[in-house]
């Protein structure tokens, strides 16, 4: 037994032992990593055909190469493959890293900037050009009001078509709402902006309206709607299916019908898992600036009727800042953009936390 | 978007078939009344013990309130899609008739004009070629990082990043598209420049200028939106690969990367391009991104570096503002094409994903 766990090193060595491959020494490597970007630095300032960045591209390519080929002629092509691969794997991390975190600084930097509290109580109304004030309150409002009606509307009408996914549907209908909830997730923003258009702000508006089309917040939340309700439901059948099955038997061993087994049995256990699908579903939704833009009108002056008027989001609010020709312009557009995004993360945050509470998720 | 995997035996959700015919159990109480005070009996059915009469089915009760209610809601997802495709059509199509021109070579947007002009191609050419070349920028990396968030990273290290890239997978598109062109469009100019001086003689890059709000940036901003829902989808992917297979491999002395090749990418394959899909779905729908970062021209051309490009999504929101009855009806044909698009891309999609049951998705 001794001798069988005893480790290799113990084992008598023999010059010509080949258990033990050869290992390139990390000093090796660190040479050859200098010696890279020397070459490249070289190449580059010597031919004058680039900067800084295009010594680290290049530096960075011929480390590559040459521990490939050193790795090759002391370890073996297997290893020497595994080292490469190792590298790039490690390297398109550094690669993804690096534009990831120019967004989060930029956006924290220059979003600063109006952090203020005009910022969050004034509106974009009678705001000139040359105005360095203005703010999104009208935005704020807005986008809480529009993702407000919208999640009134898919909540309510996903879990209930989820309760009939999983619960009732049966047969060719079930798979094909199943089928349609899966082509709905699919559905680009602009294209349930273009439906909301075309039927609620050109045809169904102007019943209410005197014949005249017009913009709101409640089509928004509409359009809103639209790309939240596939969201909510797939992820609620997904909760009501790891529902055990004998928290149901049980319940109707007792005699309780099935409606009020679904009422106070399944969803009460799926909740925590609903919960977190409805949030991760909201904090898209107030992020979509596409549909917003095709059907509230995007109003400067705060309005607080969904229904009448045209209203503004945060996203569209961004969008609209983004375009206009003013100094003062990115500064508003930067500081909507920081409050846009800790909205949504604070929700995406929420709703993670949420879900590795819940017991009934893996 | 994947289908459920059954997680009991009962592949539905356990246990409904025993009661599907029966509006309640036998000895309920009826549905209505689950009070205290004891049912009064129907005459035409109380001698069964000492138990209630076994229920005949009711006509109207609250199980059949209920299950008329979720049947409701489930037809009310095929009535949308439905609806979706009759209001598009139906604005669509005066426009389209409007229309002086080849709605599919003609490349020109100009559909405000008294006689309408409005070709699809160059549109629908640049959504395909800026997604496309997004995903063969996003999906190499996103996958490097995929692995190395789920083998090579120490384990906290893995979860804590993987976190950050559920987190970044949220982000609103409008934030990538401002960075896109504020900040972004710099290092990209500088590096248009330089392969237009070094590489101009491959068509791609070649051009005189001006360089800048180009497909490439478009691409590239495209590219970084995408990256974190395709890396977190694959990485999920990739940590579902059975711990017995890489250990299997690495017992017969695979070194990491043959692991890696033989145990967890071809388990990892169909939900990797079930991810890419996903991903390229979003690229080909993405708006506001690519009305921010591209240069709004009408033309089919192969070089990405000189300002220019379009596509439908984009073209939408750029001109949607001013859009008359005609330009509006035509901005919604091009938003059916996109429709037909990323149709056939999610069916493409779902397809592969289906064929590996154990491939859930959860991120969007």
């Amino acid at each position: 037994m001794t001798t069988m766990t005893a480790p290799p090193s113990a084992a008598p060595r023999r010059s010509d032992d080949n258990l033990q491959a050869r290992r390139l020494p990390v000093l090796a490597l660190v040479g050859i990593g200098v010696a890279a970007l020397a070459v490249s630095a070289a190449i580059v300032y010597g031919t004058g055909i680039g900067g800084p960045v295009l010594v680290v591209v290049l530096g960075a390519l011929l480390y590559l190469l040459g521990a490939f080929l050193v790795s090759k002629a002391v370890e073996g092509p297997r290893q020497a493959r595994n080292r490469t691969w190792s590298a790039l794997i490690h390297s398109a991390f550094v690669l993804a890293v690096l534009p990831l975190v120019s967004v989060a600084w930029t956006l924290l930097s220059k979003g600063v900037e109006r952090l203020d509290g005009n910022f969050f109580l004034t509106s974009m109304n009678n705001i000139g050009a040359r105005d360095p004030n203005g703010g999104a309150y009208h935005a704020i409002v807005g986008t809480l009001e529009q993702v407000g009606i919208a999640t009134l509307i898919t909540v309510p009408l996903g879990i209930a078509c989820a309760i009939y996914l999983v619960e009732y549907g049966r047969g060719r209908f079930a798979l094909a709402i199943r089928f349609f909830v899966d082509v709905m997730t699919g559905i680009p923003s602009i294209v349930a902006g273009l439906f909301i258009l075309a039927f609620w702000v050109l045809i169904v508006s102007p019943v209410f309206n005197n014949g005249q089309p017009t913009y709101s917040g409640f089509a928004a939340a509409l359009a809103l709607s639209v790309l939240m309700l596939p969201t909510i439901v797939r992820s609620t059948e997904e909760m009501l299916r790891l529902v055990p099955a004998p928290l149901r038997e049980g319940s109707y061993a007792l005699g309780v019908p099935k409606w009020k087994t679904i009422m106070r049995i399944v969803l009460p256990t799926a909740r925590p898992g609903i919960v977190t699908g409805v949030m991760l579903a909201i904090a898209r939704a107030s992020g979509e600036t596409a549909p917003v833009l095709l059907v509230a009108g995007g109003g400067a002056a705060i309005n607080f009727n969904p229904f009448e008027n045209s209203q503004s989001s945060l996203a569209l609010y961004i969008y609209g800042q983004a375009g206009t020709a003013s100094q003062y312009a990115p500064g508003r557009a930067w500081t909507a953009a920081l409050t846009l995004v800790a909205l949504v993360l604070i929700l995406t945050i929420a709703a993670k936390l949420l879900a590795r509470r819940n017991r009934l998720s893996r | 978007m994947g289908d459920i995997p059954p997680r009991s035996a009962d592949a539905a959700t356990g246990g409904t078939s025993v009661t599907t015919s029966h509006a309640r159990s036998a000895g309920a109480a009826h549905p209505a009344d689950l009070s205290p005070t004891p049912p009064t009996r129907v005459p035409d059915g109380g001698g069964l013990g000492g138990g209630d009469a076994l229920p005949r089915r009711q006509a109207f009760g609250a199980e059949r309130l209920f299950r008329g209610v979720t049947m409701a809601a489930g037809a009310a997802v095929l009535i949308i899609i439905v609806a979706i495709a009759i209001f598009l059509i139906a604005k669509a199509v005066p426009a389209l008739r409007a229309n002086t021109v080849n709605f599919f070579s003609y490349e020109g947007w100009f559909p405000n004009d008294s006689e309408p002009k409005f070709g699809i191609g160059a549109l629908a050419y640049g959504t395909v070629v800026t997604s496309a070349l997004a995903l063969l920028i996003a999906v190499p990396v996103a996958l490097g990082i995929a692995l190395f968030l789920s083998h090579y990273a120490p384990r906290r290290v893995g979860t804590v990043l993987g976190f950050l890239v559920d987190l970044l997978a949220a982000m609103p598109s409008v934030v990538f598209g401002l960075w896109g062109r504020d900040y972004f469009a710099g290092p990209v100019t500088d590096l248009s420049v330089w392969l237009n001086k070094y590489f101009g003689w491959i068509p791609i890059f070649g051009g005189d200028g001006p360089f800048g709000n180009s497909i490439l940036l478009g691409s590239l901003v495209l590219a970084i939106m995408v990256l974190p829902i395709v890396t977190s989808l694959s990485r999920e992917v990739f940590q579902q690969t059975p711990k017995a297979n890489e250990e299997a491999a690495l017992a017969l002395g695979a070194t990491k990367w043959e692991m890696i090749r033989t145990a967890v990418l071809p388990y990892g394959r169909p939900g990797v391009i079930g991810a890419v899909m996903l991903g390229l779905g979003r690229a080909l729908g993405e708006t506001i991104a690519l009305a921010l970062t591209l240069g709004i021209t009408f033309n089919i051309t192969t070089n990405i570096v000189v300002t220019g490009g379009n596509s439908i999504a984009a073209n939408i929101a750029n001109a949607f503002g001013e859009a008359n009855e005609v330009g509006r009806g035509a901005l919604i044909a091009s938003g059916l094409v996109l429709f037909a698009i990323t149709l056939v891309v999610n069916m493409a999609a779902r397809a592969i994903i289906y064929r590996r049951r154990e491939f859930t998705e959860t991120a969007a």
